[in-house]
């Protein structure tokens, strides 16, 4: 029993430490010359398009506020699989490397270059579900649209 | 003397409502069938809601106040005025079905924001949203780009004189061709035609920048309806930024340009009068405002080193001038950033721009360049009038698609309406200031409601006040409309409360 509360409080400090690294797109923005050019670990959504340009390819991960725009190796993009849209919600990863206010290389984008990738969560198909009762709503509008068509016309002015 | 509007007035006017009403449920089959062919149940179910909404509601009128009668000034300017805002009210169902919004409200916000081709947006997990969803904002933009009356106009009326009204209450005074329904036509073929080449041309760049190609096409179509009707929504949450691309921005720059120039110089380039663009004193006030207040962006961001190189300050900083000043409101940098690391003299030089606008009769919003072109133009006259000799007349004329005389009347009117802008301006600004956000963020964000811009340095979220929400809601309606025609309809109120009996003409 000690044992098993010691090693779930090892693993809660270690997840910790690791979230506690990982910076939000919020800071990244609001403060964004403290962290240019270092090295940060940011963490979130695969949405959109995984856009390949030559060996490198762009992807935008959100964090739950902002997405901000990961510059990595066509290899590294290769570990994302599904990408966030209506129908899914994208893989979560955890991307390390520079941070750039405003990067020479992107005219003057605010991004990170990526030099490694983790898939944290993968992602999945979304469950949508149906709401009969919006449906019924417009069946009952439809007929009262057919009802006003078929009724006689009230005129008020004369031509 | 104000005279009562009779119930008769109330009657035309609930008539016409009713049609523009019946014409906005129909198009509510475009989101509907995008919907159907992604598999988008529940947005179908959504759009299928509103769109028979929208047909009863516009019939009830039409059924009980029918009306042959065509409509007078007060009339036309009336109806425009509640259009819109009935259209907002329409045009929010489907948005606030989707959960995507914090309250109708929001929504609201959306729905005049995308009408009114602002590019303010409260919607929440954008990225996440359906193609319907998206089909629908854009489509929204487009609409009100054109002009939702104008949709009435070129389908469904026949009546010329109301229909001129009606067509002039939507900030339109200039007729591009004799008859304003074949004006109309023609801005709809101008704009079908540019849709077509635009969205082509973004779908290529989409695709070779690594987009799938039927996404690539979506948001071709998307992005085009967005930056020629000069209103800014996107379907990414970072806007332009998303597709980290030189050339997806360079297109859309165009598209930005040609959707601010006035459908009469389209129609002068479409008939081989190409010198028309250098003699026009619109173009070239706009000519000259942009390189002015570019070369104060420069001066401002290369004073704090916000970027560093050229062509960063031009990705970046000419991008963003070119956004606001042609009232369109495309991002390519993040709202705190203006805030953060602009500084206040090239945040000043953007303010500017969105205020000043686009071209009369285009899709911008603000002042627009020919009031300040005329006057410019008065100013100058007022100058030469002092230092000439007394028995000096002294006449000035200037070429907008023909020689037109600077006469009290127009330089009047144009000033007008100069004022009024201003006034707007720091109306919201006053409002912001009230909920405690700094000068410069709400004069910001207040004249990029006004001026239907669409800009932001982050104060437009789903948290900010509700006072607010309204303010940049009745601004962004009372600047697409330029006020005349929701001046009209208070009058209209007005006159109905205090109002002599009689019958308006």
């Amino acid at each position: 029993m000690r044992l098993t509360v010691l090693l779930a409080a090892v693993l809660l400090c270690l997840s910790f430490s690791a979230s506690a690294d990982i910076i939000s797109s919020q800071d990244l923005i609001n403060n964004a010359a403290q962290y240019d050019s270092q090295t940060v670990e940011y963490a979130g959504e695969a949405i959109g398009d995984v856009m390949i340009r030559g060996q490198y390819a762009w992807v935008n991960v959100n964090d739950g506020n902002t997405a901000l725009g990961i510059w990595l190796s066509k290899e590294l993009a290769r570990q994302i699989k599904i990408t966030g849209s209506y129908h899914f919600i994208g893989d979560k990863v955890k991307v390390t490397g520079t941070f750039h206010r405003t990067c020479v290389q992107h005219g003057g984008d605010l991004d990170i270059h990526a030099t490694s990738l983790e898939v944290i969560d993968p992602g999945f198909r979304r469950t949508l579900t149906i709401n009969y009762q919006k449906l019924l709503i417009s069946v009952i509008l439809l007929l009262g649209t057919l009802a006003i068509i078929f009724l006689p016309r009230f005129s008020s002015t004369k031509p | 003397m104000l005279l009562r509007p009779t119930n008769e007035d109330f009657r035309t006017v609930a008539y016409y409502i009713g049609r523009l009403t019946v014409a906005l449920g129909i198009v509510l089959i475009v989101p509907l069938i995008t919907a159907l062919l992604f598999k988008e149940w529940d947005r179908a179910i959504d759009f299928f809601l509103s769109m028979q909404l929208a047909i009863f509601l516009g019939l009830l009128p039409q059924k009980f106040f029918l009306s042959h009668r065509d409509m007078n000034w007060s009339q036309g300017l009336a109806v425009t005025s509640i259009s819109w805002l009935v259209a907002m009210l329409i045009g929010a169902i489907p948005l606030a079905l989707s959960g995507h919004y914090a309250s109708y409200l929001d929504a609201c916000f959306d729905a005049m924001s995308g009408f009114a081709t602002a590019g303010l947006s409260l919607i929440q997990n954008l990225d996440h949203a359906a193609y319907s969803i998206n089909m629908w904002r854009h489509l929204m933009m487009f609409l009100g780009g054109q002009g939702i009356v104008l949709i009435g106009l070129t389908f469904f009326m026949r009546g010329t004189a109301g229909a001129y009204r009606m067509y002039v209450g939507e900030a339109r005074e200039e007729k591009v061709l004799p008859n304003v329904i074949h004006t109309s036509r023609f801005i709809w073929i101008v704009s079908l035609i540019y849709l077509t080449l635009g969205t082509i041309t973004l779908t290529i760049v989409g695709f070779l920048e690594g987009i799938p190609l039927l996404r690539s096409l979506l948001h071709g179509l998307w992005i085009f309806m967005a930056g020629f009707d000069t209103g800014g929504f996107a379907p990414q949450s970072q806007n332009i930024l998303y597709y980290h691309s030189f050339p997806y921005e360079m297109v859309t720059m165009v598209l930005m340009i040609l959707g601010t120039l006035n459908f009469s110089l389209h129609y002068a380039l479409w008939n081989r009068r190409f010198r028309e663009l250098f003699k026009n004193l619109e173009s070239r006030t706009l000519f000259f405002s942009i390189i002015t207040l570019f070369m104060g962006t420069v001066i401002g961001l290369t004073r704090l080193h916000t970027y560093p190189s050229w062509i960063a300050i031009f990705r970046k900083g000419f991008y963003q001038l070119i956004s606001a000043h042609t009232g369109t409101g495309f991002m390519n940098i993040y709202p705190q950033q203006f805030s953060l690391e602009w500084g206040h003299l090239a945040l000043l030089m953007v303010i500017i721009a969105m205020g000043f606008g686009g071209s009369a009769c285009s899709t911008a919003g603000g002042i627009k360049a020919l009031r300040i072109g005329i006057f410019c133009k008065s100013l100058i006259q007022d100058i030469r009038r002092i230092m000439a000799p007394g028995s000096a007349i002294i006449i000035s004329k200037f070429h907008h698609i023909k020689d037109v005389f600077l006469e009290d009347r127009l330089v009047r009117s144009s000033f007008l309406i100069l004022i009024l802008y201003i006034i707007t301006y720091f109306a919201g600004t006053i409002v912001g200031l009230f909920y405690g956000y700094p000068f410069y963020q709400a004069f910001f964000e207040s004249t990029s409601a006004a001026a239907n811009v669409g800009l932001s340095t982050g104060i437009t979220n789903p948290s900010m006040p509700t006072g607010l929400k309204v303010t940049y809601i009745i601004q962004m309606w009372m600047g697409r409309l330029e006020f005349m025609s929701v001046f009209i309809l208070l009058g209209v109120v007005f006159a109905r409360l205090t109002g002599a009996r009689g019958r308006s003409k």
